[in-house]
């Protein structure tokens, strides 16, 4: 049970960690879509 | 006479087919000034192919423009219609202020093929393939109710998985359920939350649905690489699958045929996982990294190689693809194997846990009961338990030399039958009388009565198949 537990911590912890590595290393949209003159960002 | 005439019908038949395939020329067009007349619009209704060329190459010609005073002059020549015809098949000069390899693809004619076949075939036959899973394994489930374990308990337990491996499993399969809701979603959500929802509560849905889809995807491709790296070696195929799989793992007979860690279904999975898993993973990447990893266009290439369009009749498959078709590709083939994953799956599921008494256990605890191994898992209950097979051998074979092992206890045991420690003295006492009758005969008889008087509880294990026929 414990080990299950751990596991489903282990991929919310991946996902999370994923997404702010990805997004620091320049691969959101954003970064690879748009260009400078556009304004998503409020 | 009759191969003759075989040979007259198909020779005939070849010259009908290519005499009709020659039946259509270039239809006259002339009604509409050159374009589409009602027959092409009655010919695409009814789903066939009609040629488009007539359209994408009536694109206009700048070198014909009218002089800038004149009328349409001011539109370098061409007319709206033909400017839309430019864009819509790929020929227009565009330039996009966004970036990315695809930014200035305004309009993807081939894209609309992609969109029926997704919302029509794919999500039909990939429903039905998951709900006919579902009504199968309820029927099974119907007829053969829950397999449980035949013997006794011994209450003993065997280690079948350490924390690592079910650490891995569990990353993978929580992952992969997290995916599989999710993708649904994506593909059905439209469909069937935006009525039952609403737009707002589906956006918030399907927002989020994108978000744990892409993310989680991450920590599958992890767990999967650990899966196979500390499972293959048990996964190799080997000589008892096959009396395994001709049983059909006694699923349907009363018997359990020997296999080791894992079983042949349980090869099946692993490699259904591995091989379908990389598949899904690799067209995954790409759908993460839109227009970056453009596979298809190198695959079709590698395909037209082998001649098999020929071969089954599909010709050749077009090697350059527009970077949506890449995409779109992409998504379907995802789409379709995870489909097949998600069936298989969903009998992975069935049978560790309602389907099977005693097989959750390996993956919860990771301690199985020492009886459950023995009938499932018997040759790996061998390795486990080492010198045990010497004594456990003749219990799991044909029940005719146990009974005769058993008729011989009778009598001795025949007064103390009703007492269980008579039972256990006595049991295996005839047994090792008849060990020399059995297989075990190699060994010498002081080696198999100390293995017996040394580890009693190895005999009381035995017990279990010994007592009914002794009864």
């Amino acid at each position: 049970m414990k080990i299950m537990f751990a596991a489903f911590l282990a991929i919310a912890v991946v996902a999370v960690g994923a997404n702010l590595i990805l997004k620091q290393a320049g691969f959101s949209s954003q970064e690879r879509t748009s260009g400078a003159a556009v304004r998503l960002d409020n | 006479m009759l191969r003759a005439l075989i040979a007259l019908i198909l020779t005939l038949s070849f010259f009908l087919s290519t005499a009709s395939a020659q039946s259509a020329d270039a239809p006259d067009r002339s009604a509409t000034g050159g374009a589409q007349t009602l027959e092409d619009i009655m010919a695409r209704q009814s789903g066939e192919a009609v040629d488009n060329s007539f359209r994408s190459d009536a694109t206009g010609d700048a070198s014909r423009a009218a002089d800038i005073s004149n009328q349409l002059g001011t539109l370098g020549g061409n007319s709206d219609p033909e400017l839309w015809r430019a864009l819509r098949f790929g020929s227009a000069d565009t330039t996009a202020s966004n970036t990315g390899p695809a930014a200035t693809v305004l309009i993807q004619d081939g894209g609309m093929s992609w969109l029926k076949f997704r919302s029509g075939p794919l999500a039909t036959y990939g429903g039905a393939l998951l709900m006919g899973m579902i009504a199968l394994l309820a029927a099974f489930f119907m007829y053969r109710g829950r397999i449980k374990i035949d013997g006794e308990k011994t209450g003993r337990k065997i280690t079948r998985f350490k924390a690592i491996e079910r650490f891995g499993h569990w990353l993978l399969s929580g992952s992969f359920i997290l995916l599989g809701l999710t993708g649904l979603i994506s593909l059905f959500g439209r469909k069937f939350l935006i009525p039952t929802f609403g737009h707002d509560a589906f956006s918030f849905i399907a927002v989020g649905s994108k978000w744990v889809h892409n993310n989680v995807s991450w920590a599958f491709m992890l767990a999967l690489g650990m899966i196979f790296v500390m499972w293959v070696a048990e996964n190799i195929p080997h000589r008892s699958d096959i009396n395994w799989l001709r049983k059909g793992g006694g699923i349907f007979s009363k018997g359990h045929p020997p296999a080791k860690k894992f079983n042949a279904g349980q090869k099946l999975i692993f490699w259904s996982v591995i091989v379908l898993g990389l598949s899904i993973s690799v067209s995954g990447l790409s759908l993460l990294f839109p227009f970056e990893l453009n596979m298809f266009a190198a695959t079709f290439a590698k395909i037209n190689a082998t001649g098999i369009g020929g071969f089954l009749g599909f010709g050749e498959l077009r090697e350059t693809l527009a970077p949506h078709e890449e995409m779109q590709y992409s998504q379907l083939w995802h789409s379709i194997v995870s489909f097949v994953l998600m069936a298989i799956i969903i009998a992975h599921i069935y049978i560790g846990t309602v389907g099977m008494e005693g097989a959750y256990d390996a993956m919860g605890s990771g301690e199985v009961e020492e009886q459950w191994a023995r009938e499932h898992h018997s040759l790996w209950v061998e390795e486990v338990l080492g010198e045990e097979v010497v004594v456990a051998k003749p219990v799991r074979a044909v029940k005719a030399p146990a009974s005769k092992a058993a008729k011989a206890a009778k009598t001795p045991a025949a007064k103390a039958v009703k007492g269980s420690a008579a039972k256990t003295t006595k049991a295996p006492a005839a047994k090792v009388a008849k060990a020399p009758a059995v297989k075990a005969a190699k060994v010498p008889a002081a080696k198999t009565t100390k293995a017996a008087a040394a580890k009693p509880k190895k005999a009381a294990a035995a017990k279990p198949k010994k007592t009914p026929p002794v009864k």
